[in-house]
């Protein structure tokens, strides 16, 4: 397979890591930084990003900012937060197109660097705070932000079974922030953590497309220059095994319900054994080919989806349908037994075939783009672990029946949300 | 086998037509590790009222028809073809538009044995009445998740305001009652009339060679047999220039009301580069009426009425065009009568600056080449155009032409405020 490697680069206060290829049309900037997940910082790490693009020095509000993008062919900008076991992770993309592409241009890469710089490094600063103005309709688009998540069913109820499930732990904290957190953020508060987060955040910066390495690190040291700090030591959360299930049930005024069910596992990421992990979740749930699917949707005729998904830096693995209210005892039984005929090591060859197959027709296809090469790596950078994506590769074409069942057996399941309709149907 | 190459796209493409009928065509990318394949059928949910294949007389077949059909072509005597895709490492999947019903998969390996899966599935149609029967229930349950969808619920409300009796405005999937109505003999009728080579294109992208994938693919098709092609006939309702219904309210479980306004465009006659012209006009004066850098953005966002969910879509496909504009609202009304507003005085020739709509073509220009990074934009999008008689390598070359002129030209011709409307969703109140 194509694979192309990485090169680092250490500057001061960030790593650099450069992929130098040809197969784009476009060339990609991407910004990453992490701190811990943390009550009192959440909602303003999730403001952050929608502040820093509403103004700039040289682009003063948000409207004059997408313009400059624009004018670079459409340059593409976005900022988010997002979590990663229980840390918090902020991304800055910035994506332009190949110059080679266009009549007449050249220097689109660089102009882009400068509006990313200028995002992170010159923010629009009135005496000592972001403007007033900016935050105040930022803050506004924050609340409305979270209050849609209510709106999206599917997505309210993973989030709600999160919140149950880890009560005391920081990875319950949503990480598009909290609506109760937002009023008291203001634009000098705000403004003094953006400047801790710049010298003391873990970094890393990438650069994926048709440029030259050196050239390239560079450059971003030039118009990135993050300062030299202390990096934090990462400390190892003790994983917490639930006495017995919770159940939970919510209603509201719809048509389908939404069932989710929690499990923890000790096995995360930096474990050896995580590529056993991923096959037993995929031969539970991740594909069309999986258990659930078979079982909930094309035998029973129970749900349109039915699947199993794994966050594999928290080692929380979650089973979901959407059902009729009816048939919520019936659902839960065959998803616990599912579970259960794993545990015992009842996985076919077939199954276990079909699921590396995919399992690493996966991985090879998010090498195939920017964001998804970035991801890859950012699992290794994030976890402190090295598991190049040959070796990955090869560790998920090891995996025995045997080993994905042993990694069944750590699973235990935790909370049973139901988000049910009002009326039984 | 004919060979094109778009120089400044750096892409070539290879096409042929097989002597069944179907349309073939290969884009290599080098240095890609996924090849990207689909086989779609010229045939959407709008299809609904036809003369079967064999028959004379049309035959009107119930809602959501070309998407139950999709999901049974899976299903085969001999299992689920879901489970064979796995086995050759394969993601394989389907959906079904207004206007088309494709069939796809992705893998970085066995691309040839994928290939002829694919095909072979989707030319050997296996329907029973207690498969179908079963498949009702995963499909009540599909229908159901969308029904509670707020996005979902204002998109399709709105098109059923625009149109009177055309049958874009039904919905895709059908409800739970029409679908109750099929048969294995529907199914059977639809696939006759809709899935002859002719009707078809199969599109692969990816790290391939492309004389041997046409050889492979040629080799596969002449082995099979296929009546001859009648051409299909399809009968679609008179719809008027109005819009058929100007406003409805939606009661949902939300917190926060939905709002968007569409205007609908009359149907012409275009083909080629005019028809691609016209489109990329619509888009265009989205771009500098709506975009994010237009000052109406601005305005809206800093007052508050519209939030970064906020945009704009043009569909343009065989027999109906329209546009949809807005997004979450805390004042749906209060942004329903600006958007009006807006694109009125854009009629008379307002906000369409040379300034503005050099920005919007250039970023569109940078858009269709970062577009064409993902093999399932291409695939999916290159179909699309051949569908409707237009090739997508041609999009940056021709927006580098594009002048000011034909926006405000566009502006003037086409907008219409008898053929606006505007939906909203808005919270139930709770007792």
């Amino acid at each position: 397979m194509e694979t192309t490697s990485e090169q680092t680069f250490r500057a001061p206060g960030c790593n650099i890591h450069v992929i130098e290829t040809g197969k784009y049309k476009t060339n990609t900037i991407i910004v990453k930084m992490r701190a811990p997940l943390e009550k009192e910082t959440v909602t303003m790490r999730a403001l952050l990003p929608h502040v820093l693009q509403s103004g700039t020095e040289n682009a003063p509000s948000a409207a004059a900012f997408r313009s400059a993008l624009d004018e670079l062919y459409g340059a593409v900008f976005f900022a988010d937060s997002a979590k990663k076991g229980n840390e918090h992770v902020l991304t800055f993309t910035m994506e332009t197109a190949n110059a080679k592409f266009l009549h007449g241009e050249s220097d689109l890469f660089d102009r882009a660097l400068v509006l990313l710089s200028d995002v992170l490094f010159r923010p629009r600063i009135t005496e000592g705070a972001f403007p007033e103005k900016i935050v105040k309709q930022e803050k506004r688009s924050l609340q409305q932000r979270i209050r849609s998540i209510y709106d999206d069913k599917t997505r309210y109820a993973s989030m709600k079974l999160v919140e149950e499930m880890y009560q005391g732990d920081t990875y319950a904290l949503p990480a598009g922030g909290l609506l109760e957190e937002v009023e008291p953020i203001n634009s000098k508060s705000l403004y003094a953590y953006y400047q801790k987060t710049l010298s003391t955040d873990t970094i890393d910066v990438f650069v994926i497309g048709d440029v030259k390495a050196n050239e390239a690190a560079e450059k971003i040291k030039v118009h990135l220059p993050f300062k030299e700090r202390e990096l934090p030591v990462k400390t190892k959360s003790e994983a917490v095994l639930p006495k017995e299930v919770k159940e939970v049930r919510e209603t509201q005024d719809i048509n389908q319900g939404k069932l989710n069910i929690g499990c923890r596992t000790t096995i995360t990421y930096a474990d050896p054994a995580f590529p056993s992990m991923q096959v037993l979740n995929g031969v539970l749930g991740a594909f069309a080919h999986s258990k659930l699917f078979m079982n909930v949707r094309e035998k029973e005729s129970l749900a349109y989806y039915a699947a199993s998904r794994l966050d594999s830096h928290k080692g929380f693995l979650m089973m979901l349908a959407g059902i009729d209210q009816k048939n919520y005892d019936k659902t839960v039984q065959i998803m616990n037994e599912q579970l259960e005929e794993v545990k015992q090591g009842k996985i076919s060859e077939l199954e276990l075939k079909q699921t590396k197959a995919l399992l690493k027709n996966q991985l090879k296809e998010s090498a195939d783009t920017a964001r998804g090469m970035v991801e890859v790596l950012y699992h290794n950078i994030s976890s402190g672990v090295n598991r190049p994506i040959e070796q990955w590769l090869n560790e998920i074409d090891s995996v025995t029946k045997e080993e994905a069942a042993e990694a069944a057996k750590t699973i235990v399941v935790d909370t049973v949300y139901f988000l049910a309709g009002k009326e039984e149907a | 086998m004919e060979k094109t190459v778009f120089d400044q796209m750096n892409e070539t493409v290879y096409h042929e037509k097989l002597t069944n009928g179907l349309n073939v065509y290969i884009v290599p990318k080098k240095g890609f590790n996924k090849t990207y394949v689909t086989f779609t059928t010229n045939y959407g949910s709008i299809d609904n009222d036809f003369i079967p294949n064999g028959e004379k007389e049309f035959l009107h077949v119930p809602d959501g028809i070309a998407h139950f059909l999709e999901h049974k072509m899976f299903e085969k005597e001999d299992g689920d073809v879901f489970q064979k895709f796995s086995s050759q490492g394969a993601s394989a999947n389907a959906f079904t538009s207004f206007t088309r019903t494709a069939y796809l998969f992705s893998a970085t390996s066995n691309v040839k044995e994928n290939t002829e899966t694919l095909i072979d599935f989707v030319q050997a149609p296996y329907f029973t009445e207690q498969t179908v029967e079963k498949e009702k229930g995963i499909i009540g349950q599909e229908i159901r998740m969308y029904d509670d969808n707020p996005d979902w619920r204002v998109y399709f409300g709105l098109i059923e305001n625009l149109y009177k009796n055309h049958p874009v405005k039904i919905d895709i999937a059908g409800t739970v009652e029409s679908i109750a109505d099929i048969t294995k003999d529907h199914l059977y009728t639809c696939y006759k009339t809709f899935y002859h080579p002719v009707n078809m294109t199969l599109f692969i992208v990816g790290p391939v060679d492309p004389e041997e994938m046409m050889a492979f693919v040629r080799e596969n098709q002449d082995k099979k047999s296929f009546p001859d092609p009648i051409p299909v006939e399809r009968r679609f309702p008179e719809e008027q220039n109005e819009s058929a219904v100007k406003h409805r309210s939606i009661k949902m479980s939300v917190k926060t009301p939905k709002c968007e306004v569409g205007l609908k465009f009359p149907v012409l006659d275009l083909q080629g580069a005019e028809k691609l012209k016209y489109e990329f006009a619509a888009e265009l004066l989205l771009e500098i009426l709506f975009g994010k850098s237009a000052p109406f953005y601005e305005k809206a966002y800093n007052s508050g009425i519209i939030d970064e969910t906020f945009g704009f879509d043009y569909t343009g496909e065989r027999g109906f065009s329209f546009a949809i504009i807005g997004g979450d609202s805390e004042k749906p009304e209060k942004l329903s009568e600006q958007i009006k507003n807006q694109l009125l005085e854009a009629k008379k020739g307002k906000h369409i600056t040379e300034e503005a709509f050099e920005r919007a073509r250039k970023k569109k220009i940078g858009a269709a080449l970062r577009a064409l990074n993902s093999p399932e934009f291409i695939a999916n999008q290159f179909t699309r155009y051949q569908f409707n008689g237009l090739n997508l390598f041609e999009t940056v070359p021709l927006l580098e032409t594009l002048k000011v002129e034909d926006v405000i030209e566009f502006a003037q011709k086409q907008i219409d405020e008898n053929s606006f409307s505007s939906c909203f969703v808005e919270p139930k109140e709770t007792a």
